[in-house]
């Protein structure tokens, strides 16, 4: 036949890569092409690597009260100060991270297969189950989320498992309607009837064909809610629902230092705070690398 | 050319370089471009999907998108400057002195605004009407464009309105400030052909009485070649030839020129004239194995149900009619190794119809056998697990939609091999796409690219590798060759003519193109408003139809006087 006509000569003269080479290309040319999504990247590696080595490392234990050593400021010896325990502050913010990054990343997790499930069926099917489950989820959001995140907690028990699912109940209705939209455009696409001429169940269609093609927005929505997920977590604390002390996690630790900050030692709620800054800032930065990355369109 | 040399054009582009910033570098899309465009003519631009046809018109209405920028050369339209002109400047010319259409009418109108509105926007903006007398010009401005009843269509918006209409308001809107020159960019491309023809000879119309100069980009050689006085041949980004309509046609002088005038299926006897001659093979034989039918539809029903709630439905209850018909009554059949034209113009029901024998629709009424079988008693929705599913296949539209974006063609290709030939060995899976791949002609090592690394017929031929390698029976071929180029059209239609020739594959071949139709078909079925028209050998419904509407759908077909007769050699003049 006529290839000449169809194929250009770089088409032809194109190797063929191995799918972890081509995958980290795409990688380097997403980090390399806008500078802040690199930054995201490096702050959230930095932030993996403190909590997974961060106890292990920590230069005090952060636990360990000294009454003699009690509102210190900032010295060399105890970077962020001591608190009014003599508790060394500079380890429980790091020694914080893995608590606060487990709890957002878990019920973020939740929330987006069980958002993302319940959406898609409700776009694909659509019928009684998507009547349903919109309505579920406009009730809600009819509650002020953090108050309704407060009343799940307060109702089942204070523990951090209740924590991460009053989370992940409170952050659904995001995934679900994004999950819902993007299905329902996809439904009668071509490639879904192609699919289908090809023998695949409906099932695999809608979880092998189309979810994966509804990932770009999502995963902004992911990155988005996670930060979201941490303040909530944090906040939960702080109110006094949440975790206990003295587990160090950055919202007690701000609501601890809070009561301080009139008598001049600042040092016990800024840090913490700082923290939860940053991480926040993370997530919200990940976004457009995420979507980037997970996009096919992106890659040539 | 020596009239334009007396006045000075309205229009002159002079060496026009234009360049995309892009993730692999700076990308020359149009390459040193002259062109003219004299007062009062109609100057086409002919050429095939990247030829940067459509980027000498945005670089001449300066709308480039941001990562495009004029390199070099001069764009001087009725002394002005406009390569260097400001932004203030060119958003007073625009819609004043140059005008524009667009490809899609529907997206070029604002969905929210009606569009009386829309043209009292632009005759306010350019200071052609007071808010007072606004609304007066604009339903003139609608008359103008011949809308009926325009006083009432002052106030509908753009979804209410069919695509030709549509059109017909964004050239209402076009010409409203009568503009000395309209850039229209493949303004009927997505219509039917009868409203093709109403829209371009109201444009010829219009632009003639008022005097206007017309730039036409087409990808179109009939259509440019019946409304153009000259044509500008366009390839890969420079000019390759610019002549008089017909020194173009009998003439030709480049030789992209002579190979996109083959490839327009008018002048063509057979699939194999498409072609080049070089690449020109013997015609692969006809031939009806049997008269036995090998799909019989017979008395197609599918109505759809009327919108509206619950109330709705218990209004209309015990009425008959309630909802809408889109396919009423049809009934046809295909022996083996037949090929049959389905055509007809958009939402004629051809579609449905060949979802139905598809199985991926429903019907409400009717039977459909295929070899003897009732295929209607499997629903559609089960019919994914039938084993008449690897016998019926289909070609889609659109090759880019049909394809995944997350599966590189190896995997389309594969997709109905695991699911329906329940393959499970990756090595002979690979093995099986590789010999389907050189059957289709598609080269190897294309096989692991997503679709959008691939061009549109490459995406074309991983689709008809998808839909054959189940060696189905029978194939229904969706306008297969609608969003492509001539020459990938001419291509794609004698590998569609060979695979069948090969597998003895029947086919249903939808399409609203009579031309390709004639070329690839051994009968035709001509569909409207959801029932058959004209049935019969496709030499005979085309050549002598009995249909009125089957006449009409011929005679809209644009073919320029100068494009020698079917069958006649093409470039012998130039050769002699």
């Amino acid at each position: 036949m006529n290839d000449a006509v169809m194929t250009s000569p770089i088409a032809a003269a194109a190797p063929r890569t191995s799918a972890w080479s081509r995958g980290f290309a795409h990688f380097r040319y997403v980090m390399t092409s806008n500078p802040v999504t690199f930054l995201a990247f490096v702050m959230l590696a930095a932030m993996i690597a403190v909590a997974v080595f961060g106890p292990s490392l920590v230069p005090h234990d952060p636990l360990a009260t000294a009454a003699d050593k009690a509102l210190k400021p900032p010295t060399w010896q105890h970077w962020f100060g001591t608190d009014q325990l003599g508790r060394d502050v500079f380890s429980r913010v790091v020694v914080a991270t893995r608590l606060d990054l487990l709890i957002s990343v878990s019920a973020v997790a939740l929330s987006f297969v069980c958002g993302a499930l319940m959406g898609a069926c409700a776009g694909y099917w659509g019928g009684w189950f998507d009547k349903l489950s919109g309505r579920m989820l406009d009730t809600i959001m009819a509650f002020p989320l953090f108050v309704l995140a407060m009343g799940i907690v307060a109702a089942a028990g204070n523990t951090i498992q209740n924590i991460v699912i009053a989370t992940a109940i409170i952050n659904l209705p995001f995934y679900a309607r994004v999950a819902r939209a993007e299905v329902s455009i996809r439904r009668n696409a071509g490639y879904v009837q192609a699919a289908r001429l090809s023998g695949n169940s409906e099932l695999r269609i809608l979880i092998a064909k189309i979810l994966p093609n509804t990932l770009p927005p999502m995963m902004v929505q992911l990155s988005l809610n996670m930060g979201w997920a941490i303040l909530n977590a944090a906040g939960l604390s702080f109110i006094g629902l949440g975790v206990r002390p003295p587990t160090a996690e950055w919202g007690i630790m701000v609501a601890e230092g809070a009561n301080y900050i009139v008598s001049g030692e600042w040092w016990l709620a800024l840090f913490p705070g700082a923290a939860l800054m940053l991480a926040v800032f993370t997530f919200n930065l990940l976004g457009d690398g995420l979507r980037d990355l997970v996009d096919p369109q992106r890659r040539t | 050319m020596s009239i334009h040399l007396h006045n000075p054009p309205l229009l002159a582009v002079r060496d026009l370089c234009v360049e995309f910033a892009t993730r692999k570098g700076p990308v020359t899309a149009v390459r040193s471009v002259n062109l003219q465009v004299a007062k009062g003519e109609t100057l086409g631009i002919v050429g095939e999907s990247g030829s940067g046809k459509s980027v000498t018109s945005y670089a001449v209405m300066r709308i480039l998108d941001r990562a495009g920028r004029i390199v070099s050369g001069g764009i001087e339209f009725g002394g002005m400057q406009l390569h260097d002109a400001s932004e203030d400047m060119m958003s007073d010319l625009r819609g004043r002195e140059i005008s524009m259409i667009f490809q899609n009418p529907r997206a070029a109108l604002n969905p929210i605004r009606t569009v009386g509105k829309q043209i009292e926007d632009v005759l306010i903006r350019h200071a052609q009407a007071t808010h007072e007398q606004a609304k007066a010009k604009a339903i003139e401005a609608l008359e103008r464009v011949r809308i009926r009843d325009a006083a009432r269509r002052y106030h509908a918006y753009p979804f209410e309105l069919s695509g030709g209409m549509c059109q017909r308001v964004v050239i209402a809107i076009a010409l409203a400030c009568k503009p000395q020159l309209l850039i229209a960019d493949e303004p009927t491309t997505g219509l039917d052909v009868t409203t093709q023809k109403a829209v371009m000879e109201l444009v010829r119309e219009l632009t003639r009485s008022e005097g206007m100069s017309t730039l036409l980009i087409t990808h179109d050689l009939g259509l440019a070649g019946e409304y153009c006085d000259r044509i500008v041949v366009m390839e890969k980004g420079e000019v390759v030839e610019q002549q008089d309509t017909a020194n173009l046609f009998t003439a030709p002088a480049h030789p992209y020129t002579r190979r996109l005038i083959r490839s327009t299926p008018h002048a063509a006897a057979t699939i194999r004239d498409l072609m080049p001659d070089d690449q020109r093979l013997p015609l692969p034989p006809t031939m009806i194995v049997s008269a036995e039918p090998l799909l019989e539809v017979k008395n197609l029903v599918k109505q759809f149900d009327a919108p509206g709630g619950v109330l709705q439905r218990i209004k209309n209850r015990g009425k008959k009619e309630a909802g809408y018909r889109a396919v009423d009554n049809v009934s046809f059949s295909i022996a083996r190794g037949e090929s049959v034209g389905l055509v007809g113009e958009s939402g004629c029901g051809k579609s449905t119809t060949s979802a139905m024998v598809m199985r991926l629709l429903d019907a409400t009424a009717g039977s459909i056998r295929f070899k003897g079988q009732e295929l209607t008693a499997v629903t559609a929705a089960a019919f994914a697990r039938s084993p008449q599913r690897r016998e019926l296949q289909m070609v889609f539209q659109d090759p880019h939609e049909s394809l995944n974006p997350r599966a590189t063609a190896a995997q389309s290709i594969a997709d109905p091999l695991l699911r329906l030939e329940g393959m499970t060995n990756n090595a002979e899976i690979r093995a099986r796409v590789e010999a389907l791949a050189t059957q289709v002609g598609l080269q190897h090592e294309l096989l692991d690219r997503l679709p959008h690394q691939l061009s549109g017929g490459q995406k074309a031929r991983v689709g008809i590798a998808r839909a054959i390698s189940t060696k189905p029976e029978l194939l229904i071929l969706d306008e297969p060759t609608a969003a492509l180029d001539v020459s990938v059209q001419a291509v794609v239609l004698n590998l569609l003519a060979d695979l069948k020739a090969e597998f003895g594959m029947s086919y249903l071949f939808v399409s609203h193109d009579l031309e390709v139709v004639r070329l690839l078909c051994d009968r035709v079925i001509v569909m409207r408003a959801g029932s058959i028209v004209e049935s019969g050998p496709t030499a005979q419904v085309l050549s002598a139809p009995q249909a009125e509407y089957t006449r009409e759908l011929l005679s809209a077909i644009p073919r320029p006087a100068h494009l020698p007769a079917h069958g006649a050699p093409v470039a012998e003049a130039v050769r002699a």
